[in-house]
């Protein structure tokens, strides 16, 4: 049984400089290279998959599998492409990883891109976080200096060239092949799949996309064994992961956990609810992820128990928001977010986008009709499923799960003839004890 | 240097046509390199101008139409002059909630601009930006990019009257802040002397790492 916090990844950051090549290497930093090199690619990617490693970025899709789609009797060259788009709204685990560790990243990119014998591999980072474009700039340029990257690293044989590629704001270039279009210079519109990336992706060539939090897994899985990462989790969510809590919380911030931990647990080693306060609602993955409430607080945090409890574990973004919170303006908020992000590829997504934000704003206002609850969900139910990407179907997750949980509010919102709730109650700096 | 006072900036000069063919060059194929190429733009002209659309087509071999689609598509592209400081309020739904809505309100009425304008004196670009990914900082302010943490109404404004006055700001957990054009040269791939800068993580970043310390928790032993 593994302790409640396994810091692993979040584990130098409290370290004097640790985002310096020498502070990384002090603490046995790339040294996963010359274990990872003294092994055939095809027993890199095997040990991935026997560490049962999901990906970080959401989906919780198994990293080694992805990597073993990527046909390698293709001629063209092979690519690694790191998301580093971090956008959900919630998220906030891969940007403090670049800032404080952007070696490690550096060296798990190395390690994946020789199992999967890729050449060239981007680090496709949003461009609104300039320290840590900054830092990870340095990181690959001190990489190079020391040998870690460029020509026959290490003396193994095996070349890489790893360009950090600034994004320039949109949400939708988090989708994998959005971002593929962003990193050719286009606009960051979704593709058709098939076929996939690990086919025809970046440059039509076989490409593997994979989260930063995935990426820097990798040199902990080589350093330390499959099995070992195995044994941390639960059955089929293996491994530790950085869970990120937000909002009415004492203490919120980064707790690195294995999967399966629950919100009660984090909340408690968080502090607690913020003083006199109650949770009300959160969610568990970004704003994506159907929201939850207290009932839910015992569910474990992983991948098959946030799906049966009617969520999805996504980013593991845990946004926690207490009773001060009026839902309705929440999820308005969120609603014009997606409507601002759909890339208009498509007429579900790119129309009801704007039909949801209309219907809810009239809510929040107070304008509405019962029946527009119905008229939402109906606009949710031409959505979901029928948009070309996730982005679509996840502007109708808070929406769909806030009328499910919070029917009443949405109705009081109409008897008062408008929002019912002090937005000054719910700020971080409203006096101890302010009620809405 | 010389001036299009027409556009308001600088024309693209021998320096800039030799970078942008820099940038193309770093990429497998060049069009990969729009996007950083329109960052170098921004930081020359102080926004995406015709000239630099035209440039980048030129070099890429594409049509101004294309880049022009790509640069009406991120929204991190401006197509009127940004002032030497972009201040960006989240009001994402958690960053709203924990006062980011405030924040955006009182710094419209202190700067006497509405959204994505820019103050009479050019200093001060305001406008509400979407979650920038530090939600344990909320409510979480940008300055050129750079991380304001945990703002209130009032810290907020003193940030904005600081960098009016000519005074160094630095980011809660980052560097002295630099202007608009200086971070969007980084941006485009030409990295400035500020990577040292600022600590290794902010307080909330290390707040589950400080618990285990105190407790003895650690990730199990792993094979030899």
């Amino acid at each position: 049984m593994a302790d409640t916090l396994t810091p692993v990844l979040t584990d130098n950051w409290d370290g004097e400089r640790a985002w310096t090549l020498a502070a990384y290497e002090e603490r046995g930093g790339y040294a996963a290279l010359d274990k990872a090199f003294a092994m055939a690619p095809d027993d890199v990617i095997n040990a991935v998959k026997e560490s049962g490693l999901r990906g970080r970025g959401g989906a919780g899709f198994p990293t080694g599998m992805k990597w073993g789609f990527i046909p390698q009797d293709n001629p063209k060259p092979k690519y690694l492409v790191v998301n580093a788009d971090e956008s959900e709204p919630g998220t906030c685990k891969d940007i403090p990883l670049m800032m404080a560790s952007p070696h490690t990243l550096v060296e798990g990119a190395i390690v994946s891109s020789y199992a999967i014998r890729a050449n060239t591999a981007f680090i496709y980072v949003r461009g609104e976080v300039l320290h840590v474009i900054r830092r990870l700039q340095r990181a690959v340029q001190e990489a190079y200096l020391a040998g870690h990257l460029g020509k026959n690293i290490h003396g193994s044989g095996f070349d890489l060239d790893l360009i950090v590629h600034a994004g320039a704001g949109a949400y939708i270039c988090g989708e994998e092949t959005a971002l593929l279009e962003g990193l050719e210079g286009r606009r960051g519109q979704p593709r058709l799949r098939p076929p996939f990336p690990a086919v025809a992706g970046l440059y039509a060539s076989p490409t593997v996309i994979n989260n930063v939090e995935s990426i820097a897994s990798v040199p902990s899985i080589i350093t330390h064994g499959a099995a070992w990462f195995a044994g941390m989790g639960t059955e089929k969510s293996n491994g530790y992961g950085i869970f990120s809590l937000s909002g009415h919380v004492k203490n919120p911030g980064q707790y690195e956990a294995p999967l399966g931990i629950t919100l009660r647990q984090l909340i408690d080693l968080a502090g607690g609810i913020r003083e006199g306060h109650e949770l009300k609602f959160w969610t568990p993955g970004g704003s994506s992820t159907p929201l939850l409430t207290p009932e839910h607080l015992d569910v474990p945090l992983d991948f098959e128990a946030v799906g049966a409890a009617g969520s999805m574990l996504g980013t593991r973004a845990l946004q926690i928001f207490d009773e001060t919170t009026c839902v309705v303006r929440a999820v308005l908020r969120w609603t014009e977010f997606y409507k601002h992000e759909s890339c208009g590829k498509c007429t579900p997504c790119r129309e009801g986008t704007w039909w949801l934000t209309q219907t809810m704003a009239r809510l929040e206002k107070g304008e509405g009709h019962e029946s527009d609850l119905d008229l939402l969900l109906d606009q949710c139910d031409n959505i979901l499923g029928r948009a070309f990407c996730a982005l679509g179907d996840g502007a109708t997750s808070p929406i769909s799960s806030s009328i499910q949980h919070f029917r009443d509010e949405y109705l009081a919102h109409l008897t008062h003839g408008g929002c019912p709730f002090d937005p000054a109650a719910s700020t971080a700096f409203a006096p101890v004890g302010a009620t809405a | 240097m010389t001036i299009d006072h027409e556009l308001g900036g600088p024309t693209l000069d021998d320096k800039t046509w030799a970078e942008l063919r820099e940038i193309a060059a770093r990429y497998p194929e060049a069009r990969s390199g729009l996007l950083p190429m329109l960052h170098l733009v921004q930081s020359v002209q102080g926004r995406i101008t015709p000239e630099g659309i035209e440039a980048c087509a030129e070099i890429l071999g594409i049509s101004a139409a294309d880049v022009n689609g790509v640069a009406t598509f991120y929204t991190m592209y401006k197509r009127k002059p940004v002032g030497d400081y972009h201040v960006g309020v989240c009001t994402n739904t958690l960053c709203a909630v924990m006062g980011g809505d405030l924040i955006f309100e009182r710094l419209k009425e202190h700067l006497d601009v509405g959204n994505d304008e820019t103050t009479a004196d050019g200093k001060i670009t305001l406008e509400h930006i979407e979650c920038n990914a530090a939600c344990d900082y909320a409510p979480v302010m940008m300055v050129n990019w750079e991380f304001m943490d945990n703002q209130t109404p009032e810290s907020a404004v003193q940030a904005v009257d600081d960098l009016r006055a000519g005074k160094e700001v630095h980011s809660t957990r980052g560097p002295r802040l630099c202007t608009w054009r200086e971070a969007e040269r980084v941006l485009a791939g030409f990295p400035d002397d500020r990577a040292d800068e600022g600590p290794t993580a902010g307080p909330a970043s290390l707040a589950g790492l400080k618990i285990a310390r105190e407790k003895g928790w650690t990730a199990p032993e792993g094979e030899k």
